[in-house]
């Protein structure tokens, strides 16, 4: 039934590209930490040694913030709060959206209506005031901070859904299907959503490194993750207030570059091989 | 999340009809304005619903203890904002104070959630001013230069150098930026729109370097642009990025066309070629994604403004939301929405004006 299959035929001189290997490489780069990060980190995140805010040496190659505490050691630690917590909620927020957008563009008439107004709504609010409105509304906390974009992220995907639903929906094999009495949740899901699940994948890889910006964003001005956890965003908060010692802030801001960096290079490179014409479409 | 341009939908397959010129675009127009307000009622929506969500004792904060233990002043305030009344009916003394400009207290200044958005704009519409122009500044260029050397070393540097433009989280570059900039160079002051002790040229539009020029104060004007660069730069970063990469697309677009290869044929030089023939046809495209640099500018605004201690909206946003100062968040939150979605209308209708083809969708 899969009569779209743009992925497979053209997966292949994505990986000629160096953007894609590069990005690949820092982000498998950043899983492989994270998963080793008590093996890799010299000292525990929140052990002390004084005198604090020591400049970069070979004992704390990144030095040690205001409190002592091994900065190298925190960058490696912050890896398992933001990865982790940034795949599931774009995980999340994908699977929302595209079920949303899935159901307006099968659907149609006023289920589409309903949707796509709601959709419009969030989008009326600049990403970070609504996240920022909806984390402090819950309480300061990663959990929230997190629930916060998810909140601000699914209406993408419902969009790009919706549009490829609507696309899918008209073509034959979907016809074909519905005449051969496949109920509407069947087609729906074995026919139409695996043709949509490419550029979804797109979305969600661009969106990696959007999130990875926003929650350390919301960390940043304290809405995240509460002290003393080792998180970069907050990380680099700390940094702002004694920033004579560079060191304690320019390092964790390293990290989340470098992560957001490999997922937009990725996210960038399988944009061109799925669909090369979205990189000139602009948004309506 | 919108930063990146997400719409993927198709263009009107099979409904291609012809449009009576001025006709077709008034009902363009109507129903965009017509989609406009709905969503104006349902950002109300929002914020009040967000005002009902924050469990906060609204007659203890916005009347003082004072006021808050005598019955009579309790019931007064209770009947103006209707708390007295069921929910649907409060929803509609809300829209109805909303409309009339009433955007109730702030719990944290005690000042009117208006005054103080009057205060707080003119700032940050100064600086993001700025950011704008820097940013439409290099993103151009970048974008011509990336589009005419296409596949060449130089556009793939370009390419580099703007997917990390938007890597970059924006505290971080401005943390950089201070550091740099003012703590070891001193080129830069730290904080602030003036010098502290300084006072503002006497308000026009809120913006200094405006009302320093309208009042002939070079001096003062002088102090006000070397306040705002940086953050003004900082702000730019993220979309120097997004405009070096969106008017490459369109430059492209226009660069194969027979009109750029027959001006060149005429032996016009390279640079007539480029702005007069290729740009002019190109940045109309460039137009749409000022709703995204906007969104951007007030995403970077909230977190700019608290590094360099800017007076400004973003600041106001965030120490509404910190010290959950619902109404403050609320009128915040209701006027970004609005000033947000009426740049996009704009954008939405010059664009139909640019490319007729859209007002069908």
């Amino acid at each position: 039934m899969t009569v779209i299959a743009l992925p497979r035929i053209r997966l292949g001189p994505a990986w000629r590209q160096p953007l894609a290997v590069a990005g690949l490489a820092i982000a498998l780069a950043w899983i492989v930490i994270a998963i080793f990060a008590p093996l890799l980190a010299p000292h525990s995140s929140l052990a002390q040694s004084f005198p604090a805010s020591q400049s970069p040496s070979w004992a704390h190659p990144f030095g040690t913030d205001e409190l002592g505490r091994d900065v190298f050691s925190r960058v490696i630690d912050g890896s398992r709060v933001t990865l982790p917590i940034a795949v599931v909620l774009v995980a999340l927020a994908a699977t929302i959206g595209s079920t949303v957008g899935a159901v307006a563009g099968y659907f149609r008439g006023v289920a589409d209506g309903v949707l796509m107004r709601l959709v419009d709504l969030v989008f009326a609010f600049p990403p970070i005031i609504l996240a920022m409105v909806v984390a402090a509304v819950l309480g300061r906390g990663l959990f929230n901070a997190a629930l916060a974009i998810v909140v601000v992220a699914w209406p993408s995907y419902a969009r790009v859904a919706r549009g490829l639903v609507l696309q899918v929906g008209d073509s034959e094999f979907v016809q074909s299907a519905r005449l051969l009495g496949a109920s509407s949740r069947r087609t729906l899901f074995r026919d139409v959503l695996p043709n949509v699940a490419g550029p979804i994948l797109v979305l969600a890889t661009l969106d990696l490194a959007n999130a990875i910006l926003l929650l350390s964003g919301l960390s940043f001005l304290g809405l995240g993750a509460q002290p003393p956890k080792a998180e970069w965003g907050s990380m680099v908060a700390e940094g702002t207030q004694y920033f004579q010692w560079w060191w304690i802030g320019t390092f964790p801001g390293l990290a989340i570059f470098t992560v957001v960096l490999a997922f937009n290079f990725l996210g960038d490179s399988l944009r061109d091989v799925f669909d090369p014409r979205t990189a000139r479409r602009v948004e309506e | 999340m919108t930063t990146a341009p997400a719409s993927i939908s198709p263009l009107p397959r099979g409904r291609l009809r012809r449009l009576g010129g001025a006709h077709g675009f008034a009902r363009f127009v109507a129903r965009r304005i017509a989609a406009l307000a709905l969503l104006l009622v349902g950002i109300t929506a929002v914020a009040f619903v967000l005002t009902q969500l924050v469990p906060s004792n609204a007659v203890a904060t916005n009347l003082g203890e004072q006021a808050a233990g005598d019955p009579a002043a309790v019931a007064a305030f209770k009947h103006h904002y209707g708390l007295d009344r069921p929910l649907p009916q409060r929803y509609g003394l809300y829209l109805w104070h909303t409309l009339h400009g009433d955007l109730g207290q702030s719990s944290l200044t005690h000042d009117a959630v208006t005054h103080d958005l009057g205060q707080t704009i003119p700032a940050t519409a100064e600086l993001a001013l700025y950011a704008v122009l820097f940013a439409a500044i290099a993103g151009i260029t970048f974008g011509v230069v990336a589009a005419l050397r296409r596949n060449k070393p130089t556009d793939h540097l370009l390419r580099v150098a703007s997917l990390a433009g938007i890597s970059m989280p924006t505290f971080w570059i401005a943390l950089i930026a201070l550091y740099v900039g003012f703590y070891r160079l001193n080129w830069f002051p730290g904080a602030g729109r003036l010098e502290p002790g300084v006072d503002p040229p006497k308000s026009i539009t809120g913006l200094y370097t405006i009302d320093a020029l309208l009042h002939g104060d070079l001096g003062l004007f002088g102090q006000a642009f070397h306040h705002l660069v940086l953050p003004a730069l900082v702000l730019a970063a993220f979309n120097v990025s997004l405009l070096t990469r969106f008017t490459r697309s369109a430059v492209l677009e226009v660069i194969g066309n027979d009109y750029v290869r027959a001006a060149r044929a005429k032996g016009l030089p390279g640079r007539v070629v480029v702005v007069r023939y290729i740009l002019r046809a190109a940045l109309p495209a460039v137009v749409t994604v000022l709703g995204l640099v906007f969104a951007n500018v007030l995403t970077g605004a909230v977190l700019v403004e608290k590094i360099f201690s800017w007076p400004g909206i973003g600041q106001y946003a965030y120490e509404a939301a910190v010290n959950l100062d619902v109404p403050s968040i609320a009128g915040v939150s209701i006027f970004v929405a609005v000033v947000y979605v009426t740049v996009n209308f704009v954008v939405d209708v010059l664009y139909g004006v640019i490319d007729p083809r859209i007002r069908l969708t």
